[in-house]
Protein backbone atom coordinates (compact mmCIF):
# COMPACT_ATOMS: atom_id res chain seq x y z
CA UNK A 1 0.00 0.00 0.00
CA UNK A 2 0.80 3.32 -0.99
CA UNK A 3 1.84 5.35 2.25
CA UNK A 4 1.56 9.06 2.98
CA UNK A 5 3.76 10.19 5.54
CA UNK A 6 3.33 14.10 6.65
CA UNK A 7 6.62 15.39 6.55
CA UNK A 8 6.27 18.61 9.61
CA UNK A 9 9.01 21.53 9.47
CA UNK A 10 9.16 24.27 11.38
CA UNK A 11 10.86 27.45 9.53
CA UNK A 12 12.41 24.99 7.02
CA UNK A 13 13.97 22.96 9.02
CA UNK A 14 12.61 19.11 9.49
CA UNK A 15 11.76 17.97 13.21
CA UNK A 16 13.48 14.73 14.79
CA UNK A 17 9.65 13.02 14.73
CA UNK A 18 9.59 13.73 10.89
CA UNK A 19 12.29 11.49 10.13
CA UNK A 20 10.84 8.62 12.90
CA UNK A 21 8.14 9.57 10.60
CA UNK A 22 9.61 8.91 7.20
CA UNK A 23 10.93 5.64 8.37
CA UNK A 24 7.84 4.10 10.39
CA UNK A 25 6.43 4.87 6.85
CA UNK A 26 8.76 3.38 4.95
CA UNK A 27 8.89 0.08 6.93
CA UNK A 28 5.04 -0.01 6.02
CA UNK A 29 5.19 0.48 2.66
CA UNK A 30 8.53 -2.01 2.26
CA UNK A 31 5.96 -4.55 4.11
CA UNK A 32 2.92 -3.91 1.93
CA UNK A 33 4.73 -3.24 -1.76
CA UNK A 34 4.12 0.10 -1.83
CA UNK A 35 5.38 3.57 -1.72
CA UNK A 36 6.48 5.70 0.84
CA UNK A 37 5.38 9.60 -0.19
CA UNK A 38 6.04 12.40 2.00
CA UNK A 39 4.58 15.32 1.65
CA UNK A 40 6.12 18.78 2.75
CA UNK A 41 4.05 22.00 3.22
CA UNK A 42 5.65 24.95 2.80
CA UNK A 43 9.07 26.66 1.77
CA UNK A 44 11.65 23.85 2.33
CA UNK A 45 15.23 23.92 -0.09
CA UNK A 46 16.65 21.13 -1.83
CA UNK A 47 18.74 20.01 0.32
CA UNK A 48 16.80 19.60 3.34
CA UNK A 49 13.67 18.64 1.46
CA UNK A 50 16.29 15.22 0.12
CA UNK A 51 17.18 14.42 3.68
CA UNK A 52 13.81 12.59 3.42
CA UNK A 53 15.29 10.32 1.32
CA UNK A 54 17.60 8.87 3.30
CA UNK A 55 15.31 7.89 5.74
CA UNK A 56 13.54 5.77 2.86
CA UNK A 57 11.21 8.58 1.37
CA UNK A 58 10.50 7.37 -2.60
CA UNK A 59 9.03 10.60 -3.43
CA UNK A 60 8.95 13.96 -1.98
CA UNK A 61 5.81 16.14 -2.84
CA UNK A 62 6.76 19.74 -2.01
CA UNK A 63 3.95 22.08 -1.80
CA UNK A 64 5.38 25.35 -1.67
CA UNK A 65 2.70 28.02 -1.59
CA UNK A 66 3.13 31.21 0.29
CA UNK A 67 -0.39 31.06 2.26
CA UNK A 68 1.06 27.98 3.90
CA UNK A 69 3.91 29.62 5.90
CA UNK A 70 1.69 29.90 8.62
CA UNK A 71 -0.22 26.78 9.86
CA UNK A 72 -3.68 27.06 9.63
CA UNK A 73 -5.23 23.52 9.96
CA UNK A 74 -7.79 23.88 7.69
CA UNK A 75 -5.66 24.58 4.89
CA UNK A 76 -3.07 22.37 5.88
CA UNK A 77 -5.63 18.89 6.32
CA UNK A 78 -6.92 20.01 2.47
CA UNK A 79 -3.74 19.82 1.09
CA UNK A 80 -2.94 16.88 2.69
CA UNK A 81 -5.99 14.97 2.13
CA UNK A 82 -5.41 16.46 -1.39
CA UNK A 83 -2.03 14.98 -1.99
CA UNK A 84 -3.44 11.70 -0.44
CA UNK A 85 -6.10 11.19 -2.99
CA UNK A 86 -3.73 12.17 -5.83
CA UNK A 87 -1.06 9.53 -4.70
CA UNK A 88 -3.49 6.90 -4.07
CA UNK A 89 -2.25 6.27 -0.26
CA UNK A 90 -4.17 3.98 1.87
CA UNK A 91 -2.22 5.15 5.03
CA UNK A 92 -1.55 8.18 6.73
CA UNK A 93 1.52 8.27 8.99
CA UNK A 94 1.32 11.85 11.11
CA UNK A 95 3.57 12.61 13.80
CA UNK A 96 1.36 12.97 17.65
CA UNK A 97 2.84 16.82 18.08
CA UNK A 98 0.46 19.78 18.57
CA UNK A 99 0.87 20.32 14.60
CA UNK A 100 0.25 17.29 13.46
CA UNK A 101 -2.73 16.71 16.31
CA UNK A 102 -4.21 19.96 14.80
CA UNK A 103 -4.82 18.52 11.60
CA UNK A 104 -5.14 14.22 11.72
CA UNK A 105 -8.75 14.53 12.44
CA UNK A 106 -9.54 17.06 9.95
CA UNK A 107 -7.81 14.52 7.57
CA UNK A 108 -9.17 11.75 9.05
CA UNK A 109 -12.99 13.07 8.51
CA UNK A 110 -12.17 14.46 4.43
CA UNK A 111 -10.82 11.09 3.72
CA UNK A 112 -13.44 8.80 6.13
CA UNK A 113 -10.99 7.55 7.29
CA UNK A 114 -10.29 5.46 10.87
CA UNK A 115 -7.95 7.14 13.13
CA UNK A 116 -5.67 6.21 15.92
CA UNK A 117 -3.36 8.44 17.83
CA UNK A 118 -0.92 7.53 19.99
CA UNK A 119 0.30 4.47 17.79
CA UNK A 120 3.21 2.98 19.09
CA UNK A 121 3.44 0.28 17.37
CA UNK A 122 3.80 -0.68 13.63
CA UNK A 123 0.83 -2.23 12.00
CA UNK A 124 -0.03 -5.65 11.91
CA UNK A 125 -1.60 -6.91 8.63
CA UNK A 126 -1.87 -9.99 8.75
CA UNK A 127 -5.66 -10.50 9.68
CA UNK A 128 -6.59 -6.65 9.13
CA UNK A 129 -4.71 -3.39 10.00
CA UNK A 130 -4.47 -3.26 13.87
CA UNK A 131 -2.20 -0.93 15.61
CA UNK A 132 -1.40 -0.59 19.43
CA UNK A 133 -1.75 2.90 21.16
CA UNK A 134 -0.84 4.09 24.28
CA UNK A 135 -4.51 4.92 26.53
CA UNK A 136 -5.60 5.86 29.81
CA UNK A 137 -2.39 8.18 29.77
CA UNK A 138 0.49 5.65 29.64
CA UNK A 139 -1.59 3.39 32.33
CA UNK A 140 -2.54 1.02 29.55
CA UNK A 141 -2.49 0.13 26.10
CA UNK A 142 -4.89 -0.64 23.03
CA UNK A 143 -5.08 -2.90 20.41
CA UNK A 144 -7.20 -1.07 17.66
CA UNK A 145 -8.52 -2.61 14.40
CA UNK A 146 -9.16 0.10 11.83
CA UNK A 147 -11.18 -1.52 9.34
CA UNK A 148 -11.50 1.54 6.86
CA UNK A 149 -10.06 1.55 3.76
CA UNK A 150 -7.98 4.55 4.18
CA UNK A 151 -6.27 4.83 7.91
CA UNK A 152 -4.82 7.43 9.56
CA UNK A 153 -2.12 6.87 12.13
CA UNK A 154 -0.81 9.65 14.77
CA UNK A 155 1.90 8.42 15.84
CA UNK A 156 3.78 9.01 19.52
CA UNK A 157 7.22 10.91 18.79
CA UNK A 158 10.07 9.35 20.73
CA UNK A 159 9.08 5.81 19.75
CA UNK A 160 10.39 4.48 16.59
CA UNK A 161 13.90 4.65 15.48
CA UNK A 162 15.30 6.55 12.41
CA UNK A 163 16.62 4.50 9.68
CA UNK A 164 18.72 5.07 7.29
CA UNK A 165 17.45 3.67 3.96
CA UNK A 166 18.62 6.13 1.13
CA UNK A 167 16.71 6.52 -2.22
CA UNK A 168 16.95 8.43 -4.69
CA UNK A 169 13.18 9.92 -4.48
CA UNK A 170 11.98 12.84 -6.75
CA UNK A 171 11.26 15.51 -5.79
CA UNK A 172 7.64 16.84 -6.97
CA UNK A 173 6.76 20.74 -6.87
CA UNK A 174 3.09 20.76 -6.42
CA UNK A 175 0.70 23.90 -6.63
CA UNK A 176 -2.02 23.72 -4.33
CA UNK A 177 -5.79 25.22 -4.71
CA UNK A 178 -6.17 27.17 -1.95
CA UNK A 179 -8.96 30.02 -1.58
CA UNK A 180 -9.80 32.75 1.09
CA UNK A 181 -12.56 30.23 2.81
CA UNK A 182 -8.89 27.56 3.36
CA UNK A 183 -7.53 30.51 5.73
CA UNK A 184 -10.82 31.27 8.37
CA UNK A 185 -8.17 30.80 11.28
CA UNK A 186 -5.62 33.83 10.97
CA UNK A 187 -2.66 33.32 12.82
CA UNK A 188 -1.57 37.01 14.45
CA UNK A 189 1.44 36.07 16.23
CA UNK A 190 4.29 32.91 16.81
CA UNK A 191 6.59 32.75 19.84
CA UNK A 192 8.57 30.07 19.84
CA UNK A 193 11.05 29.74 22.35
CA UNK A 194 14.12 28.88 20.21
CA UNK A 195 17.55 27.13 21.35
CA UNK A 196 15.62 25.13 23.44
CA UNK A 197 14.23 21.34 22.85
CA UNK A 198 10.72 20.87 23.19
CA UNK A 199 9.47 18.36 26.45
CA UNK A 200 7.81 16.10 23.74
CA UNK A 201 11.06 15.43 21.93
CA UNK A 202 13.33 15.56 24.37
CA UNK A 203 15.52 12.15 24.81
CA UNK A 204 16.40 13.23 28.62
CA UNK A 205 14.31 15.26 30.81
CA UNK A 206 15.32 16.70 34.19
CA UNK A 207 12.19 16.85 36.51
CA UNK A 208 11.33 18.69 39.50
CA UNK A 209 8.75 18.26 42.36
CA UNK A 210 7.76 19.71 45.31
CA UNK A 211 10.74 18.35 46.99
CA UNK A 212 13.11 21.48 45.58
CA UNK A 213 10.54 23.81 47.84
CA UNK A 214 10.73 26.56 45.72
CA UNK A 215 11.22 28.37 42.08
CA UNK A 216 14.55 29.74 43.71
CA UNK A 217 16.03 25.93 43.42
CA UNK A 218 15.29 25.58 40.13
CA UNK A 219 18.64 26.02 38.82
CA UNK A 220 19.79 22.35 40.17
CA UNK A 221 17.62 21.29 37.51
CA UNK A 222 18.48 23.44 34.88
CA UNK A 223 22.48 22.70 35.39
CA UNK A 224 21.48 19.01 34.84
CA UNK A 225 19.85 19.52 32.28
CA UNK A 226 21.85 21.57 30.73
CA UNK A 227 24.68 19.86 31.26
CA UNK A 228 22.62 16.48 29.85
CA UNK A 229 21.42 18.14 26.85
CA UNK A 230 17.86 17.59 28.52
CA UNK A 231 14.43 19.36 28.88
CA UNK A 232 13.10 20.32 31.96
CA UNK A 233 9.54 19.12 33.52
CA UNK A 234 7.56 19.15 36.80
CA UNK A 235 5.00 18.07 38.66
CA UNK A 236 1.64 19.17 38.79
CA UNK A 237 1.69 21.06 42.43
CA UNK A 238 4.56 22.75 41.07
CA UNK A 239 2.63 24.04 38.23
CA UNK A 240 -0.32 24.64 40.53
CA UNK A 241 1.99 27.16 42.80
CA UNK A 242 3.39 28.81 39.39
CA UNK A 243 7.03 27.75 40.14
CA UNK A 244 7.13 26.62 37.27
CA UNK A 245 5.12 27.36 33.60
CA UNK A 246 2.18 24.70 32.78
CA UNK A 247 4.26 23.49 29.52
CA UNK A 248 6.34 22.08 31.83
CA UNK A 249 3.71 19.92 33.88
CA UNK A 250 4.01 16.05 32.67
CA UNK A 251 1.36 13.93 34.22
CA UNK A 252 -1.59 12.37 33.73
CA UNK A 253 -3.82 16.06 33.29
CA UNK A 254 -0.25 17.34 31.88
CA UNK A 255 1.86 16.16 29.35
CA UNK A 256 2.31 12.46 28.37
CA UNK A 257 6.37 12.17 27.56
CA UNK A 258 8.59 8.77 26.79
CA UNK A 259 12.06 10.37 26.79
CA UNK A 260 15.10 7.66 27.22
CA UNK A 261 16.07 8.84 30.29
CA UNK A 262 13.91 10.46 32.73
CA UNK A 263 15.05 12.02 35.90
CA UNK A 264 12.86 13.02 39.13
CA UNK A 265 13.98 14.90 41.65
CA UNK A 266 11.38 16.19 44.67
CA UNK A 267 8.77 14.03 43.64
CA UNK A 268 7.29 11.49 45.32
CA UNK A 269 5.36 9.30 42.20
CA UNK A 270 1.56 9.80 42.87
CA UNK A 271 -0.36 7.64 40.29
CA UNK A 272 -0.88 10.56 38.01
CA UNK A 273 2.15 11.78 37.74
CA UNK A 274 3.52 7.83 37.03
CA UNK A 275 0.56 8.02 34.41
CA UNK A 276 2.94 10.77 32.41
CA UNK A 277 6.88 9.26 32.06
CA UNK A 278 5.78 5.48 33.13
CA UNK A 279 6.66 4.91 29.05
CA UNK A 280 10.26 6.57 29.51
CA UNK A 281 13.18 3.84 28.61
CA UNK A 282 14.68 4.43 32.26
CA UNK A 283 13.83 6.58 35.22
CA UNK A 284 16.01 7.54 37.73
CA UNK A 285 14.03 8.87 41.16
CA UNK A 286 15.67 10.70 43.78
CA UNK A 287 13.60 11.38 46.62
CA UNK A 288 14.93 11.84 50.78
CA UNK A 289 11.79 9.77 51.30
CA UNK A 290 12.75 6.46 51.06
CA UNK A 291 8.88 5.22 50.82
CA UNK A 292 8.14 7.83 47.84
CA UNK A 293 6.06 5.51 44.91
CA UNK A 294 8.45 6.76 42.59
CA UNK A 295 10.91 4.07 43.49
CA UNK A 296 8.60 1.48 42.73
CA UNK A 297 8.56 2.66 39.00
CA UNK A 298 12.10 3.55 38.81
CA UNK A 299 14.77 1.67 37.52
CA UNK A 300 17.73 3.73 39.65
CA UNK A 301 16.90 5.21 42.73
CA UNK A 302 19.19 7.50 44.94
CA UNK A 303 17.24 7.98 48.65
CA UNK A 304 18.83 11.57 49.65
CA UNK A 305 17.83 15.16 50.11
CA UNK A 306 18.34 16.25 46.47
CA UNK A 307 20.43 19.68 48.10
CA UNK A 308 23.17 17.57 49.14
CA UNK A 309 22.67 14.87 45.90
CA UNK A 310 21.97 17.42 43.26
CA UNK A 311 25.57 18.90 43.17
CA UNK A 312 27.46 15.99 43.00
CA UNK A 313 25.38 15.08 40.20
CA UNK A 314 25.70 17.95 38.20
CA UNK A 315 29.41 18.27 38.54
CA UNK A 316 29.35 14.36 37.49
CA UNK A 317 27.46 15.48 34.39
CA UNK A 318 29.36 18.49 33.60
CA UNK A 319 32.84 16.33 34.08
CA UNK A 320 31.42 14.08 31.05
CA UNK A 321 31.29 17.08 28.70
CA UNK A 322 34.45 18.06 29.28
CA UNK B 1 -23.81 33.79 22.35
CA UNK B 2 -24.73 30.08 22.10
CA UNK B 3 -22.28 27.76 22.91
CA UNK B 4 -22.02 23.87 22.81
CA UNK B 5 -19.60 22.24 25.04
CA UNK B 6 -18.48 18.33 24.12
CA UNK B 7 -18.41 16.25 28.07
CA UNK B 8 -16.95 12.83 28.52
CA UNK B 9 -17.57 10.94 31.23
CA UNK B 10 -13.83 9.22 32.24
CA UNK B 11 -12.15 7.60 35.34
CA UNK B 12 -10.90 9.72 38.05
CA UNK B 13 -7.58 10.25 37.45
CA UNK B 14 -6.41 8.30 40.99
CA UNK B 15 -8.08 5.05 39.34
CA UNK B 16 -6.45 1.75 39.02
CA UNK B 17 -6.40 0.80 35.90
CA UNK B 18 -7.33 -2.93 35.05
CA UNK B 19 -9.55 -4.82 32.20
CA UNK B 20 -12.28 -7.91 32.65
CA UNK B 21 -13.38 -10.06 29.61
CA UNK B 22 -10.01 -11.36 28.71
CA UNK B 23 -8.88 -8.23 28.35
CA UNK B 24 -11.24 -6.26 26.16
CA UNK B 25 -13.24 -4.56 28.55
CA UNK B 26 -12.23 -1.75 31.20
CA UNK B 27 -13.08 -2.86 34.17
CA UNK B 28 -15.22 -0.47 36.08
CA UNK B 29 -15.75 -2.24 39.39
CA UNK B 30 -14.93 0.64 42.40
CA UNK B 31 -13.96 2.93 39.74
CA UNK B 32 -15.20 7.06 40.25
CA UNK B 33 -16.37 8.39 37.05
CA UNK B 34 -16.58 12.37 36.44
CA UNK B 35 -16.39 14.71 33.84
CA UNK B 36 -13.03 15.17 31.79
CA UNK B 37 -11.02 17.67 33.73
CA UNK B 38 -9.99 19.40 30.07
CA UNK B 39 -13.74 19.38 29.20
CA UNK B 40 -15.05 20.83 32.70
CA UNK B 41 -12.27 23.66 31.73
CA UNK B 42 -14.54 24.18 28.55
CA UNK B 43 -17.66 24.37 29.93
CA UNK B 44 -16.52 26.97 32.76
CA UNK B 45 -15.25 28.84 30.08
CA UNK B 46 -18.47 28.67 28.78
CA UNK B 47 -20.21 30.07 31.20
CA UNK B 48 -17.65 32.87 31.98
CA UNK B 49 -18.68 33.88 28.56
CA UNK B 50 -21.93 33.67 28.40
CA UNK B 51 -22.08 35.38 32.47
CA UNK B 52 -20.64 38.52 30.41
CA UNK B 53 -22.52 38.37 27.03
CA UNK B 54 -25.15 36.60 27.46
CA UNK B 55 -26.15 33.32 25.74
CA UNK B 56 -26.74 29.75 26.76
CA UNK B 57 -23.99 26.49 27.05
CA UNK B 58 -25.56 23.11 26.00
CA UNK B 59 -23.42 20.34 27.00
CA UNK B 60 -23.71 17.12 24.78
CA UNK B 61 -22.34 13.81 26.09
CA UNK B 62 -21.85 9.98 23.94
CA UNK B 63 -22.34 7.95 26.62
CA UNK B 64 -24.62 5.61 27.91
CA UNK B 65 -27.18 6.14 30.62
CA UNK B 66 -24.49 5.49 33.28
CA UNK B 67 -22.93 8.75 32.35
CA UNK B 68 -26.11 10.87 33.65
CA UNK B 69 -23.98 11.61 37.02
CA UNK B 70 -21.86 13.34 34.78
CA UNK B 71 -24.08 15.22 32.70
CA UNK B 72 -25.73 16.34 35.82
CA UNK B 73 -22.43 18.09 37.18
CA UNK B 74 -22.33 19.79 34.63
CA UNK B 75 -25.73 21.31 35.19
CA UNK B 76 -25.05 21.80 38.53
CA UNK B 77 -21.82 23.79 37.28
CA UNK B 78 -24.13 25.61 35.46
CA UNK B 79 -24.85 24.22 31.70
CA UNK B 80 -28.44 25.72 30.44
CA UNK B 81 -29.62 22.28 29.24
CA UNK B 82 -27.42 19.00 28.09
CA UNK B 83 -28.12 16.24 25.48
CA UNK B 84 -26.83 12.69 25.90
CA UNK B 85 -26.45 10.83 22.38
CA UNK B 86 -27.48 7.36 24.05
CA UNK B 87 -24.16 5.30 22.53
CA UNK B 88 -21.17 3.69 23.90
CA UNK B 89 -18.37 6.20 22.88
CA UNK B 90 -15.79 3.92 21.27
CA UNK B 91 -13.51 5.83 18.59
CA UNK B 92 -12.94 9.76 18.24
CA UNK B 93 -14.75 9.37 14.77
CA UNK B 94 -17.81 8.07 16.18
CA UNK B 95 -18.30 10.48 18.92
CA UNK B 96 -17.49 13.30 16.78
CA UNK B 97 -20.25 12.12 14.06
CA UNK B 98 -22.20 11.84 16.56
CA UNK B 99 -21.87 15.23 17.87
CA UNK B 100 -21.53 16.82 14.22
CA UNK B 101 -24.99 15.19 13.30
CA UNK B 102 -26.33 16.57 16.04
CA UNK B 103 -24.72 20.78 15.90
CA UNK B 104 -25.58 20.60 12.56
CA UNK B 105 -28.83 22.15 12.80
CA UNK B 106 -28.30 23.98 15.95
CA UNK B 107 -25.99 26.94 14.77
CA UNK B 108 -23.82 27.18 17.31
CA UNK B 109 -21.79 30.07 17.49
CA UNK B 110 -18.87 27.94 18.91
CA UNK B 111 -18.34 24.37 20.26
CA UNK B 112 -15.91 24.08 22.86
CA UNK B 113 -14.07 20.45 23.71
CA UNK B 114 -11.54 19.59 26.12
CA UNK B 115 -7.70 18.34 24.60
CA UNK B 116 -8.30 14.90 25.25
CA UNK B 117 -10.21 12.68 27.00
CA UNK B 118 -7.81 10.84 30.31
CA UNK B 119 -9.23 7.85 29.11
CA UNK B 120 -8.51 7.08 25.59
CA UNK B 121 -6.03 10.23 25.10
CA UNK B 122 -7.09 10.70 21.56
CA UNK B 123 -7.17 14.26 21.54
CA UNK B 124 -8.94 14.09 17.61
CA UNK B 125 -12.69 15.36 18.23
CA UNK B 126 -11.90 18.80 17.68
CA UNK B 127 -10.68 18.32 14.41
CA UNK B 128 -12.77 15.91 13.38
CA UNK B 129 -15.66 17.52 14.25
CA UNK B 130 -14.36 20.94 12.74
CA UNK B 131 -14.26 19.09 9.43
CA UNK B 132 -17.55 17.50 9.89
CA UNK B 133 -19.16 20.88 10.21
CA UNK B 134 -17.03 22.66 7.63
CA UNK B 135 -15.50 24.67 10.66
CA UNK B 136 -12.50 26.28 11.54
CA UNK B 137 -10.76 24.03 14.78
CA UNK B 138 -8.26 25.67 16.89
CA UNK B 139 -6.96 23.02 19.43
CA UNK B 140 -4.90 23.53 22.66
CA UNK B 141 -6.23 26.86 23.54
CA UNK B 142 -5.38 28.40 26.58
CA UNK B 143 -7.28 31.51 26.25
CA UNK B 144 -10.25 32.93 24.52
CA UNK B 145 -11.90 35.90 24.09
CA UNK B 146 -14.71 36.80 22.29
CA UNK B 147 -15.69 40.70 20.44
CA UNK B 148 -17.98 41.24 18.11
CA UNK B 149 -17.77 37.84 16.66
CA UNK B 150 -14.33 37.52 16.97
CA UNK B 151 -12.63 35.01 18.88
CA UNK B 152 -8.64 36.02 19.83
CA UNK B 153 -7.09 32.53 21.60
CA UNK B 154 -3.34 31.83 22.23
CA UNK B 155 -3.03 28.20 21.54
CA UNK B 156 -0.27 25.97 22.49
CA UNK B 157 2.37 24.79 19.96
CA UNK B 158 5.40 22.73 19.57
CA UNK B 159 7.75 24.54 21.58
CA UNK B 160 6.11 27.74 22.24
CA UNK B 161 2.94 29.69 22.19
CA UNK B 162 1.05 31.41 19.33
CA UNK B 163 -2.23 33.62 19.31
CA UNK B 164 -5.04 33.25 16.54
CA UNK B 165 -7.97 35.25 15.79
CA UNK B 166 -10.79 33.50 14.46
CA UNK B 167 -14.23 34.66 12.75
CA UNK B 168 -17.37 32.80 14.91
CA UNK B 169 -18.49 29.89 14.27
CA UNK B 170 -15.36 27.78 15.31
CA UNK B 171 -14.84 24.70 17.29
CA UNK B 172 -11.66 25.19 20.00
CA UNK B 173 -10.55 22.28 22.00
CA UNK B 174 -9.31 23.54 25.64
CA UNK B 175 -6.32 23.24 27.62
CA UNK B 176 -5.28 23.38 30.65
CA UNK B 177 -4.20 27.24 31.66
CA UNK B 178 -7.83 28.04 30.29
CA UNK B 179 -9.73 28.78 33.34
CA UNK B 180 -9.85 27.27 37.16
CA UNK B 181 -13.16 25.01 37.23
CA UNK B 182 -15.91 25.64 39.59
CA UNK B 183 -16.96 23.71 42.36
CA UNK B 184 -21.13 23.62 42.14
CA UNK B 185 -23.17 25.16 44.59
CA UNK B 186 -25.90 23.56 46.36
CA UNK B 187 -28.12 25.82 44.27
CA UNK B 188 -26.90 24.83 40.88
CA UNK B 189 -27.15 21.51 42.37
CA UNK B 190 -30.67 21.87 43.06
CA UNK B 191 -31.32 23.78 40.11
CA UNK B 192 -29.48 20.57 37.90
CA UNK B 193 -32.45 18.28 38.62
CA UNK B 194 -34.77 20.24 36.79
CA UNK B 195 -32.95 21.51 33.80
CA UNK B 196 -33.67 19.22 30.64
CA UNK B 197 -31.15 16.61 29.38
CA UNK B 198 -32.55 15.35 25.79
CA UNK B 199 -31.59 12.12 25.09
CA UNK B 200 -31.41 11.58 21.45
CA UNK B 201 -30.21 7.94 19.56
CA UNK B 202 -27.16 7.75 18.22
CA UNK B 203 -27.16 7.96 13.72
CA UNK B 204 -26.23 4.87 11.94
CA UNK B 205 -23.46 5.04 10.72
CA UNK B 206 -20.59 2.35 10.27
CA UNK B 207 -17.38 2.33 12.69
CA UNK B 208 -14.27 2.75 10.74
CA UNK B 209 -12.39 1.59 13.99
CA UNK B 210 -13.00 -1.04 17.55
CA UNK B 211 -10.45 -1.69 20.23
CA UNK B 212 -9.90 -5.27 20.07
CA UNK B 213 -7.79 -5.89 23.35
CA UNK B 214 -6.19 -3.96 25.92
CA UNK B 215 -2.49 -4.15 28.07
CA UNK B 216 -0.96 -3.13 30.86
CA UNK B 217 2.73 -1.94 30.75
CA UNK B 218 5.01 -4.66 32.00
CA UNK B 219 6.23 -4.35 35.84
CA UNK B 220 9.56 -2.99 36.68
CA UNK B 221 12.27 -5.00 37.16
CA UNK B 222 12.74 -3.34 40.54
CA UNK B 223 14.53 -0.50 41.58
CA UNK B 224 18.67 -0.30 41.68
CA UNK B 225 19.69 2.15 44.90
CA UNK B 226 22.77 4.03 44.92
CA UNK B 227 23.88 5.25 48.41
CA UNK B 228 23.40 9.31 48.10
CA UNK B 229 27.26 9.32 49.27
CA UNK B 230 28.20 7.97 45.22
CA UNK B 231 25.41 9.91 44.07
CA UNK B 232 28.22 11.45 41.24
CA UNK B 233 28.33 7.33 40.46
CA UNK B 234 24.48 7.40 38.13
CA UNK B 235 26.07 9.69 35.66
CA UNK B 236 28.58 6.89 34.78
CA UNK B 237 26.15 4.45 35.28
CA UNK B 238 24.35 5.79 32.77
CA UNK B 239 26.88 7.14 30.29
CA UNK B 240 28.84 3.62 30.60
CA UNK B 241 27.17 1.03 31.50
CA UNK B 242 23.58 1.54 29.94
CA UNK B 243 24.75 4.07 27.16
CA UNK B 244 21.76 6.28 27.86
CA UNK B 245 23.48 9.97 28.11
Amino acid sequence: MNVLIFAEQIDGIFKKSTFEAISYGNDIAKKTGGQAIAAVLGKVDNAHLAELATYGADKIIHVNNDKLSAFVPESYAKVVAEIANNENASVLVISNTYTGKSIAGRVAAKLKAGIASGVISAPDTASGFKVRRGVFSGKAFADVNISSAIKVLAITPNTFDIKQDAKSADIAEMSADLSDADFITNIVEVSRVTGKIPLTEAEVVVSGGRGLKGPENWHLIEDLANALGAATACSKPVSDMHWRPHSEHVGQTGITIKPNLYIAVGISGAIQHLAGVSSSKVIVAINKDPEAPFFKAADYGIVGDAFEVMPKIIEAAKALNS
Amino acid sequence: MKILVCLSNVPDTTSKITFTDNNTKFNTAGVQFIINPYDELALTRALEITEKQGGTVTTITVGLPETEPSIRKGLAIGATDAVRVNAEATDAYFVAEQIAAYAKAEGFDLILTGREGIDYNSGQVAGLLGEMLGLPSVNVITSIEIENGIATMERDIDGGKEKVSCKLPLVASAQKELTEPRIPNMRGIMAARTKPLKVVEATGSEKTSATVAFDLPPAKGGVKLIAPEDAASLIGILHNDIKII
